[in-house]
């Protein structure tokens, strides 16, 4: 247990170490470690960040699929009204022109019958008269009795 | 072993524990122990530029192997760093704790070391008869560590208190401020500046050296023939197993107490 110029040797080595390492050993490592951990860090976040980003995008997307659909159910419905509204008015249309045409046949009809009354009239006047002249040529001279033969023709008519 | 004639346990033991000494000059005091010396040069050397040589090419990217295992035994003394000092201790405080403890446990990993192998390449391959391969086996050593920590402390305490400062905190403090207490107070602060260097080092030399000293008399076995030297080597394994904890421990210990003191002298009472 002797001390001696060892001792002093032995700083002197020590103090060297001391300065080396604060020198040229600790501050590389220290910046590549905290580097690193800014790295990580910012791997990290931005890792967090994207998965925030996906459920906000995720949200989004069931939204729009949400309206997409509301939208469609809408346009269904339209549609649905709007076919029976055609439905409808193409009943009513049909209808309308059924009656038209039943009517317009209706008319024509006793318009026909008419004129075939009319015909007829005039036939059974004229087979009237030609039977009536038949009878009164011996007795009745045409010219003295015109106007009572035009007389009924005229009630004939 | 040496070509002794008759080879008592003392001789031998003695053997192990002889310096190899160099005379700078007259005197006792400068004897140089040139074993002390080299070898812990050599050890620091060998630490410091290993953890050099991959700080050098340390990236911050996916880490090699060796630079994961120097990473990892720097943020073990950063965080114990961190718990004991509240400045900034990249500056100084924390580098100083990694020198030491790579330093110290490379020093103490000596102890380790078949002591008769070693000292039969010693002296067969290098020509050597003393040669102590456990630099804190030595006084100088540990002293010289403490010492130098005992003045960063005092370099420290002035530094950040200023020199009235420290003055102030050895005349005033624990006690009071009263002045019938000054010579109380620096009386204790002398206690304690006195005892912090001794018990620092002779904490780190006791442990090493009776290690030493374990292994020494283990190995005196080998005198008693075949089976005692089975028997001492079975005992000096589990003790050199033993003995790897201590040597960690104690490299640990001496870091902690050194942070803990240069801490101390940055904060005020």
């Amino acid at each position: 247990m002797n001390i001696n110029f060892t001792l002093v040797s032995q700083a002197l080595a020590f103090s060297t170490f001391i300065w080396f390492t604060v020198k040229f050993v600790w501050p590389p490592l220290l910046r590549a470690i905290e580097e690193r951990q800014k790295t990580i860090a910012d791997g990290l976040a931005a890792g967090e960040r994207g998965r925030h980003e996906l459920e906000l995008a995720s949200q989004r997307a069931s939204d729009i699929l949400k309206e997409a659909k509301q939208q469609a159910s809408d346009v269904i419905l339209q549609a649905e009204k709007r076919a029976s509204e055609i439905v409808e008015e193409a009943k009513r249309t049909a209808k309308e022109e059924g009656e038209r045409i039943i009517t317009g046949a209706k008319a024509e009809i006793n318009h026909e019958i008419f004129g075939a009354k009319e015909a007829l009239r005039q036939h059974a006047a004229s087979l009237a008269i030609a039977g009536a002249e038949k009878i009164l040529r011996r007795e009745v001279d045409a010219k003295v009795h015109a106007d009572m033969l035009a007389s009924i023709e005229e009630d004939l008519k | 072993m040496a070509a002794d004639i008759e080879l008592t346990p003392t001789k031998y033991i003695d053997h192990h524990l002889t310096h190899m000494t160099v005379q700078v000059k007259d005197g006792a005091f400068w004897t140089l122990h040139l074993d002390t010396l080299v070898t812990s040069v050599i050890l620091g050397l060998i630490g410091m530029g290993f953890v050099w040589l991959v700080v050098r090419k340390a990236t911050p990217g996916v880490p090699s192997k060796r630079q994961a295992f120097v990473e990892l035994m720097i943020e073990f003394i950063d965080n114990e760093v961190k718990n004991t000092f509240h400045g900034n201790r990249h500056v100084f405080v924390a580098p100083t704790a990694l020198t030491i403890f790579i330093w110290v446990l490379l020093m103490n990993t000596m102890d380790i070391m078949p002591i008769d192998i070693t000292a039969w390449v010693i002296e067969n391959i290098f020509g050597v008869h003393y040669w102590k391969i456990v630099p804190t086996t030595d006084v100088n050593t540990t002293f010289a560590l403490a010492l130098t920590i005992w003045f960063l402390m005092i370099f420290f305490s002035v530094k950040v208190k200023g020199l009235g400062g420290w003055m102030h905190e050895l005349f005033c403090t624990p006690f009071g401020k009263n002045p019938l207490l000054w010579i109380l107070n620096l009386l204790f602060n002398f206690i304690e500046y006195v005892s912090k260097p001794l018990s620092h080092s002779l904490r780190l030399f006791g442990n090493i050296y009776a290690g030493e000293i374990i292994f020494l008399l283990l190995g005196m076995w080998a005198a008693t023939g075949v089976a005692g030297t089975i028997f001492g080597a079975v005992l000096g394994a589990g003790w050199a197993i033993f003995h790897i904890l201590i040597v960690t421990l104690q490299a640990f210990i001496f870091m902690m107490l050194a942070v803990v003191y240069i801490s101390m002298a940055h904060e005020s009472h």
